[in-house]
């Protein structure tokens, strides 16, 4: 089978619609740039009515809205969870790692929760704060500019607080508070645990006259038909194609490797068509990789030639490794004050959570060096599968029966519907060499390219954090008059901590820095070993913060765009 | 017209109600231009692939005639009707659960075991099968499976203990997730809203009231249309 050749070369090609994609695409079709853009799934637009979710009733389905086709209910807007069919991953024995991936234009922003955060001044030095991990080759003064321009390109709601470590910056008013973050607010108060504003990219306000504004259906992960959420594709993508730019999509085109010539330039990529299973090429001046950061690793490693036979950009043989993801663990309360809800109003809200708790905690007075943050959830919600079930477990909290059946089950929902508050830890974790994803050379998908294979391990430090999480949790429910929900998981389950990358917030695989010894990057997310490939995912980032990665994937990439801009137009590369 | 005869004139109805079921939902949400039309109400968004399978799940036949009825019947002495949204009947449970024992296979065995079980246990008992039994006759035969022990696993009770927890499940999530169930919970969300904070009545009922200073900070509803402009500093001016 012969490989077909696009005759057409492109300025740029971008691999990957997501968020470092999608805003590569906009800055460089802006610039006035020929720019490809290569998606592994099929075309989306959150307004396409076939598709469409939001606003969809639990009846509309037979199975109620339950997980069973996507992992995280069937309204969920992610094509792809956990497992994608005919691509698989696998694991070094006695290891973990859950890898979500959307196949869709625009990725896993589609139905991302949307929580907004600027990583802060410290969680650059890392290392120079506490000796785990590395510094950051950039700090934060060099990404702000980029946050600024985000934020007002994007739009996030939140509140200047004049936070050391969460920065301000260029905010759209959030919504008040709905009734349990009330009650999360007063509990939190009683333990010195700071609350403020969410920081979360939903319209509550006009931003330009090409985006709806939020109307407070709760359901972003659904994916706003009115584009008030921030999805690549709605506020990145499309608006480069309305500006007039020369924006080309191949959809349902799995790269298979980045090409290079005798000298080792990148002179484009090889996909296969998932419609015909053919293989094509496509060339490009500039190879920008924005496939997420496991998916950028496999790409590099999967480029082997003779002029990179580790594979490329790999002569530090670091492709791949200090792959870390957020910590996470979770809690939930009974809380009577919340009992006998009225019904008369809509409480549904942005999607997720209108407050939150950024880290407050000194950890050079705790047992673990980095922090998290608190989300919260509860209140109302649409019921889907598994609402009702188990009706009134809660009546043991009050020495009554549970179970039975009749009349009585109607007002036993009634009476508990919207009386439970849960609780997200999400934290730092520490980024070690010994965590890595891997070509797997036994294994191909079914376009015959070698998967990944993980290798990652939690260590003490990170269950420190997480038995943190768990005392702080059950003090909080204590705190609001509740009684706290399941076992709280102790030491023999890692007090709750969750498998590795099922926070989804995934970094470090190529991570930046000014030693092409010890990174894969330089400061601008080039490859230190060939000048015209690009990594504008979270491969670059050099540690994770207590902060969720979106937003500085969106600023880093602008940035990176900004200097391929400034290379290309100086004919450096 | 008695009670069972009723729920059994009912049942004869589940064909039809079933080719109801893709009908037209458009009630219930506002219509408004600035917000989204509701989408392909037939689809549910739903792709190629996930609507093949549910084609094929949807041509799975799990229970037979009778197993149908006596989920029917079972599923109104589990949650009786009441005015004015009905109840497992109006709310489509029988085919909820039918639908969900496909989908989810591992509740097969559970959910056909516990029927046999009731009809033994009621023909045993009773002389006649559970559907066909006295409303008196069917509670006698309830009350002794759904009450479990709470200190011992579900899984590690009787089979019946099992099935009545399942069945329960099933039949109040059923009809709370359906339209006359969504009304009589009083769920007011899923539609174009524009939040601005909890009643005052609620606030009150609760014992908890908003810090005006972070409501000061909080969205002017009023200006919502207004295109956001900042100062140098971050402070919105608009």
């Amino acid at each position: 089978m012969q490989i077909i050749e696009n005759s057409e070369e492109y300025d740029v090609i971008i691999v990957g619609s997501g968020a470092g994609g999608g805003m590569a695409t906009k800055q460089l079709a802006d610039a006035g740039f020929k720019v490809a853009v290569v998606e592994a799934g099929p075309y989306f637009d959150p307004a396409d009515p076939k598709t469409m979710t939001q606003l969809k009733w639990p009846y509309e389905s037979p199975r109620r809205g339950a997980n069973t086709d996507r992992a995280f209910g069937e309204w969920d807007m992610s094509w792809g969870d956990w497992e994608v069919d005919g691509e698989p991953y696998t694991h070094e024995e006695g290891t973990s790692f859950k890898w979500w991936r959307s196949r869709m234009l625009g990725g896993r922003t589609n139905h991302w929760g949307r929580i907004s955060l600027r990583f802060g001044p410290k969680d650059f030095k890392g290392k120079s704060r506490d000796g785990y991990g590395e510094d950051w080759p950039i700090g934060y003064d060099d990404v702000k500019p980029y946050y600024d321009k985000v934020d007002k390109l994007i739009g996030v709601f939140g509140t200047n607080e004049g936070l050391e470590n969460d920065p301000d910056g260029f905010f759209l008013p959030p919504p008040k508070p709905r009734l349990h973050e009330l009650f999360y607010i007063n509990g939190a108060k009683k333990s010195g645990i700071p609350v403020i504003p969410s920081r979360m990219s939903m319209l509550t306000k006009k931003i330009n006259k090409d985006r709806g504004v939020c109307f407070y259906c709760g359901q972003c992960s659904r994916s706003c038909s009115v584009y008030a959420d921030f999805s690549a594709g709605s506020c990145l993508i499309f608006p480069a194609q309305r500006n007039g730019g020369q924006v080309k999509i191949y959809v349902n085109a799995m790269v298979r490797e980045v090409t290079t010539n005798e000298e080792g330039k990148a002179t484009g990529v090889s996909y296969i068509n998932k419609e015909d299973r053919k293989e094509y090429k496509l060339k490009g001046k500039v190879v920008v990789l924005a496939a997420s950061a496991c998916s950028s690793a496999r790409i590099l490693l999967n480029s082997k030639s003779k002029q990179h036979p580790n594979g490329l950009g790999n002569s530090s043989d670091l492709v791949g490794k200090y792959l870390h993801d957020s910590t996470g663990s979770s809690a939930a309360g009974f809380i009577p004050g919340l009992m006998n809800r009225k019904t008369s109003y809509n409480e549904d809200g942005t999607g997720g959570m209108h407050v939150y708790s950024p880290w407050w905690g000194d950890n050079s007075k705790l047992d673990f060096p980095r922090g998290y943050h608190i989300e919260v959830w509860g209140g109302m919600g649409q019921p889907n599968y598994g609402f009702g079930f188990n009706a009134n477990d809660f009546n043991k909290f009050f020495g009554l029966k549970v179970g039975g059946y009749g009349d009585s089950l109607r007002d036993d929902v009634k009476k508990y519907y919207g009386s439970v508050i849960g609780f997200g830890g999400r934290g730092e974790g520490i980024a070690r060499k010994e965590n890595y994803c891997e070509i797997d050379p036994t294994t191909v998908d079914q376009y015959g390219i070698p998967v990944l294979k993980f290798n990652y391990k939690w260590s003490d430090l990170e269950k420190k954090q997480a038995k943190h999480m768990q005392d702080t949790f059950e003090e909080l429910i204590y705190n609001m008059g509740g009684m706290p929900l399941g076992d709280k998981p102790g030491k023999d389950r890692d007090y709750g901590l969750l498998a590795p990358g099922e926070i989804i917030h995934e970094v470090g695989t190529t991570r930046m820095g000014n030693d092409p010894k010890t990174s894969v990057t330089n400061k601008f997310n080039q490859l230190h070993d060939v000048d015209n490939v690009f990594i504008v995912d979270a491969g670059p980032f050099v540690s994770q913060a207590d902060k969720n990665c979106t937003w500085t994937i969106l600023a880093l990439s602008w940035r990176a765009s900004d200097y391929i801009i400034e290379q290309l137009k100086q004919q450096n590369i | 017209m008695n009670r069972r005869k009723s729920i059994q004139s009912i049942i004869l109805g589940t064909g039809a109600s079933a080719l109801a079921f893709h009908g037209c939902r458009m009630d219930g949400t506002t219509e408004n231009e600035e917000f989204p039309n509701i989408g392909d109400t037939k689809y549910f968004g739903r792709t190629p692939e996930e609507l093949e399978r549910l084609e094929k799940l949807n041509a799975e036949q799990l229970f037979n005639a009778h197993e149908m009825e006596t989920i029917a019947v079972l599923s109104t002495v589990i949650l009786p009707p009441k005015e004015p949204h009905g109840g497992p009947i109006e709310a489509d449970v029988p085919e909820f659960i039918e639908f969900m024992g496909k989908d989810i296979p591992e509740l097969q065995t559970t959910l056909l075991g516990g029927l046999m079980w009731l009809d033994h246990k009621s023909n045993t008992e009773f002389g006649v099968e559970f559907k066909s039994a006295t409303l008196e006759q069917q509670k006698q035969i309830c009350d002794e499976i759904c009450w479990h022990d709470m200190d011992v696993p579900l899984d590690k009770q009787a089979l019946e203990i099992q099935f009545f927890a399942l069945m329960r499940n099933l039949v109040v999530c059923g009809y709370y997730t359906s339209k006359v169930g969504i009304a009589d919970l009083g769920y007011k969300g899923n539609m174009p809203n524009v939040w601005d904070g909890v009643p005052q009545d609620v606030l009150d009922q609760h014992g908890v009231e908003y810090d005006p200073i972070w409501l000061a900070k909080c969205v002017d509803q009023s200006k919502r249309g207004i295109i956001a402009e900042w100062d140098e500093q971050g402070n919105l001016l608009t």
